[in-house]
């Protein structure tokens, strides 16, 4: 390779740091690199690089390399990107670019990881069920009744959203009774689809997906390179109408009827044990809170300067952290302890 | 000894795109133990790609369309080349395949009354593809994959087992197809994430893996396309055919570097987008060849027009078959009017209104912000012809999509004969689906009646075994596989690209062979678990001698027709019609040995479809005056 003599033009060279796993337990480190990078190149065409001239056996999973596939699912300078979608034009030319693997799932080696997760929740959620008694060919449905549903369908399940989700990043016990944002959008499409039979997606969304976990933070929003907007359209829609038909017809009566701070009082004199029920609705004690005692959002949310929730990490944390402030540690989840 | 998980199953699906999706779903309802083998995850296959839709004569927008039409365009598009009898059958089923997708969860975009909306495509007479915006292809995936999860729940409710019935094996690779006494009897290959060695006894394999782009330079497939199935079924004693035939496709993003190769979408042109060259002229109308002439538009006017009016105006020549554009850009470059980056320009945003553009084409609009900064409602696209499908595959029998050993079938784009020397847009999804459900409906009849298994003999598999470790026995001493696989695409892509010329292939050839020399040699360090470079080294075998059989095809063929373009050779034969090229290995070696095999005859009442005049333009004459002869002989089937 003549990569040797291009690399006297200095400016053709970058800093990478990648993740790189020591041996097969999960353990690494960061490893450094200079490579060389060209005009109009992405991230994914700085890892091939790296592969074709010094590391021939650095792992990345890719397909498409044209934001279609949701494979090449990584985390740079701490942000949850596809490695295809990130132009190097947005780095500074000295700036150290740092590529570490998905920090919610366990890693495979270097920059894989074990996204089986995924596969599991998408089995637990009953599939399309098809309307009986109209025949292939047969389907009717308005273009304006569809795009709801077709909006989800977008989804390339790249599962930046899953890896972003802090119900379960960085909380390994979640996970059991979790499904996550990707699998909100499907409960969510098939829930709006005009023709499926079943009418319980709601209440399956709480009682076996743990939607009640989520607290509206849209992490899962900002981080969806097919720009869905998951919190908005699926899982607040979601959220409420499992709400409405728990508390019908008090919740409706109620707000009728009184302001909004006299709300809780009456529901506490007519149902006192509703608290219990926000428990359960919640997914029987998850980390977050959906909806306040009185089957809404907090109020928080309303005088907050900003659309959703707080930031879990919070307020005075802006991402991306700088890159000197990275000190990747992969999350263990078998009890494996890393090497450092 | 080296350990080697089994498995036992009655159909072994190599490949989950489409067509290997679909052939499991088929195989799992006629109740045999199915496996999917996928050598990504599951829900990544390369169909994900295809943006335009699926072709099928439903006739939802025009109902002037009909299957006789559809197998016409067909036949057209191949140059006549094509499996008559696969065309038909995929002309007259895509409708049914298409419909039921829906009963599995598909949602297709919609007409005024609710039905399926189709949208014009080059080639097609009537609007026939029925399409989701541009990620018809993802939409595809995505409903066969969830289609497989409801049938797994259906099995987990009966027996307590997801996988009870059938499987999905991610990211795993077949090395090998076990041939035993001359049937198949199973498939070894490995896992990527642990790098074990994994063997799967079968006596019914069904090859869906998909094309060869990856040993071509500007391409627009994955990884994946390696040519792993062509070199499998040869190497078990199957054939190719129409090797010579790739179709590149005339619009993939040339700049900037990093999307080299990435398709724009045909539908860029149907809804209103044209070609320029850097003089500014809207040069499509100098590269009408005469067969079209009649159905393309004369002048600027006239072509503008048939936006909205299609049934008093013919169709600008933007819509010509992608050969044809892709040739004329190759033109255009050539005589120093194209751009820098060796490409034209493809303007829609002078044409239609931005928010209309963002409507009709969200997922070319996103795709172009995001990963060339380019806004395609302000400015133009630089674009030029790029490697995309491969037309040559499998040969098999139409109906049961067998292949010559037995027990082996083929579906989708790694079989052969359907699309003849080249594929219409739209085609290919409707090909899967056709015939991804007959070929898992055959192998799955043909493991249901057979009377006693195949055995896997010990001396075969270690054979495998010791092919699969060699790479990583000679470790870093090795010829480095990235670098023989740089070498391969620039061989493939100057030498055997889009316009092709005697001394070049002959030149390819000497180059194939020494490359295939230095291939024997490859070698990689590091381990088995997840090791890319291991991986290449063992695809690069494949890439290999499908290329050899591209190259020595295209030699061989002296005419140009569809996807192959001889520079010496520039017009069409009639003679060369009757012929299809076959490619085969002699067993327990790599070389490849070619030979001419005749065109299936079309049936005469298929002939009738045509007019006489049209046909005159395909066959000898000797042919012309038979089937007036026949016509009135036997009826249809």
């Amino acid at each position: 390779m003549d990569g040797n003599v291009a690399a006297a033009s200095a400016a053709g060279k970058r800093h990478f740091r990648v993740w790189r796993s020591s041996g097969d337990t999960g353990a690494g480190d960061l490893v450094d690199y200079q490579v060389e990078v060209n005009e109009g190149e992405v991230v994914l065409d700085v890892i091939h690089r790296l592969q074709a001239t010094q590391a021939p056996d650095l792992a990345v999973r890719w397909n498409c390399k044209a934001g279609k596939c949701g494979s090449c699912s990584m985390e740079i300078n701490g942000r949850p990107r596809l490695g295809c979608m990130t132009r190097m034009s947005t780095f500074d030319d000295t700036e150290t670019v740092t590529v570490t693997p998905l920090r919610t799932f366990p890693v495979i080696r270097d920059l894989v990881t074990d996204v089986s997760y995924n596969y599991t929740k998408a089995r637990e959620l009953p599939a399309f069920a098809p309307p009986p008694n109209v025949p292939p060919g047969e389907y009717r449905m308005q273009q304006v009744d569809v795009e709801r549903s077709q909006e989800f369908r977008k989804c390339i399940e790249c599962f930046l959203c899953q890896n972003v989700c802090h119900v379960i990043r960085d909380h390994e016990e979640n996970k059991v009774a979790f499904s996550g944002p990707r699998f909100f959008i499907r409960a969510a499409e098939l829930d709006m689809h005009p023709l499926d039979s079943r009418d319980d997606r709601k209440e399956m969304a709480q009682a076996e997906q743990g939607i009640g976990y989520c607290n509206i933070t849209k992490c899962c929003t900002e981080v969806c390179p097919e720009h869905i907007k998951i919190t908005d359209n699926a899982i607040i829609p979601m959220k409420e109408r499992v709400v409405d038909r728990r508390y019908d017809p008090i919740t409706w009566l109620g707000n009728k009827i009184f302001r909004r701070d006299q709300v809780d009082v009456v529901h506490r004199y007519l149902a006192p044990d509703r608290e219990a029920m926000a428990a359960e609705a919640n997914g029987g004690g998850g980390q977050a809170a959906a909806v306040g005692p009185d089957g809404r959002l907090p109020v928080t949310e309303l005088t907050l300067d900003r659309s959703g929730a707080a930031s879990p990490f919070g307020d005075d944390l802006e991402f991306p952290l700088p890159v000197q402030g990275i000190t990747y540690q992969h999350p263990t989840t078998d009890g494996e302890q890393p090497a450092h | 000894m080296t350990h080697i998980e089994r498995h036992t199953y009655d159909v072994v699906v190599i490949g989950a795109g489409g067509a290997g999706l679909r052939a499991a779903i088929e195989a799992r309802l006629a109740g045999r133990k199915t496996a999917i083998i996928s050598k990504s995850l599951f829900g990544k296959a390369h169909t994900v790609m295809a943006e335009g839709g699926a072709a099928a004569a439903m006739g939802n927008v025009n109902d002037k369309d009909n299957w006789m039409v559809h197998f016409r365009d067909t036949m057209r598009g191949g140059k006549f080349l094509n499996n008559f009898r696969m065309a038909e059958l995929h002309a007259k089923e895509a409708p049914d395949r298409v419909w039921e997708l829906e009963t599995y969860g598909a949602i297709f975009d919609r007409t005024r009354d609710g039905k399926i909306s189709q949208r014009n495509f080059g080639g097609h007479e009537y609007p026939r593809l029925a399409h989701v915006g541009d990620r018809t292809g993802l939409e595809l995936i995505r409903t066969l994959q969830q289609k497989i999860v409801s049938l797994q729940q259906e099995d987990f409710e009966a027996s307590g087992d997801y996988d009870s019935k059938i499987r999905v094996f991610a990211e795993t690779t077949i090395t090998e197809l076990i041939v035993e006494d001359g049937v198949i009897a199973g498939a070894f290959g490995y896992v990527r994430e642990s790098g074990e060695f994994v063997l799967f006894e079968a006596p019914a394999i069904v090859l869906a893996t998909g094309g060869v782009g990856k040993s071509y330079k500007v391409t627009s497939n994955s990884w994946e396309y390696t040519g792993d199935g062509h070199a499998l079924a040869m190497r078990a004693g199957g054939t190719l055919i129409n090797m010579e035939f790739l179709q590149f496709h005339p619009t993939g993003m040339v700049w900037p570097p990093s999307v080299k190769g990435i398709l724009v979408t045909e539908s860029v042109r149907g809804d209103g987008g044209v070609l320029k060259n850097t003089e500014g002229k809207r040069f499509m109308f100098n590269y009408v060849p005469d067969v079209f002439r009649k159905m393309y538009a004369e002048t600027e006017e006239e072509g503008d027009r048939w936006y909205t009016d299609q049934v008093n105006n013919r169709r600008p020549p933007e819509l010509l078959p992608r050969d044809e554009v892709a040739r004329a850009i190759n033109s255009e470059v050539k005589a120093g009017r194209g751009t820098e980056a060796g490409g034209v320009y493809l303007d829609v945003s002078s044409r239609l209104p931005a928010e209309v553009i963002r409507k009709k084409l969200p997922s070319m609009y996103h795709q172009f912000k995001e990963l060339a900064d380019v806004d395609i409602t302000r400015q133009p696209m630089e674009v030029g012809p790029t490697c995309h499908y491969v037309m040559g595959g499998i040969e098999v029998d139409a109906d049961s999509a067998a292949s010559a050993v037995s027990g082996l079938f083929a579906a989708g784009e790694v079989s052969g004969g359907m699309h003849g020397s080249n594929r219409l847009g739209g085609n290919s999804l409707s090909d899967l689906l056709v015939f991804g459900k007959r070929a898992g409906e055959h192998a799955a009849a043909y493991a249901g009646g057979l009377a006693k298994r195949p055995t896997v003999s010990k001396s075969t598999l270690d054979t495998a075994v010791e092919t699969a470790l060699a790479p990583l026995t000679r470790g870093d001493s090795g010829e480095n596989p990235y670098t023989l696989h740089h070498e391969l695409q620039q061989v493939m892509g100057n030498l055997v690209g889009i316009i092709r010329r005697k001394a070049e292939l002959e030149e390819s050839l000497t180059r194939l062979a020494e490359l295939k020399e230095r291939a024997r040699k490859v070698g990689v360090g590091g381990g088995r678990r997840y090791n890319p470079g291991w991986h290449l080294a063992l695809d690069l075998r494949n890439m290999l001698i499908v290329s050899e059989c591209t190259a020595k095809a295209a030699l061989e063929r002296a005419e140009s027709r569809g996807g192959h373009t001889r520079e010496d050779f520039p017009k069409m034969d009639p003679t060369w019609r009757q012929v299809n090229l076959v490619c085969s290995v002699e067993a327990g070696t790599d070389e490849v040995t070619l030979t001419h095999k005749p065109v299936p005859t079309m049936r005469p009442e298929l002939i009738g479809l045509f007019d006489p005049s049209e046909l005159a333009k395909y066959m000898t004459d000797e042919e012309l005056a038979t089937p007036d002869a026949s016509s009135a002989g036997e009826g249809g089937a």
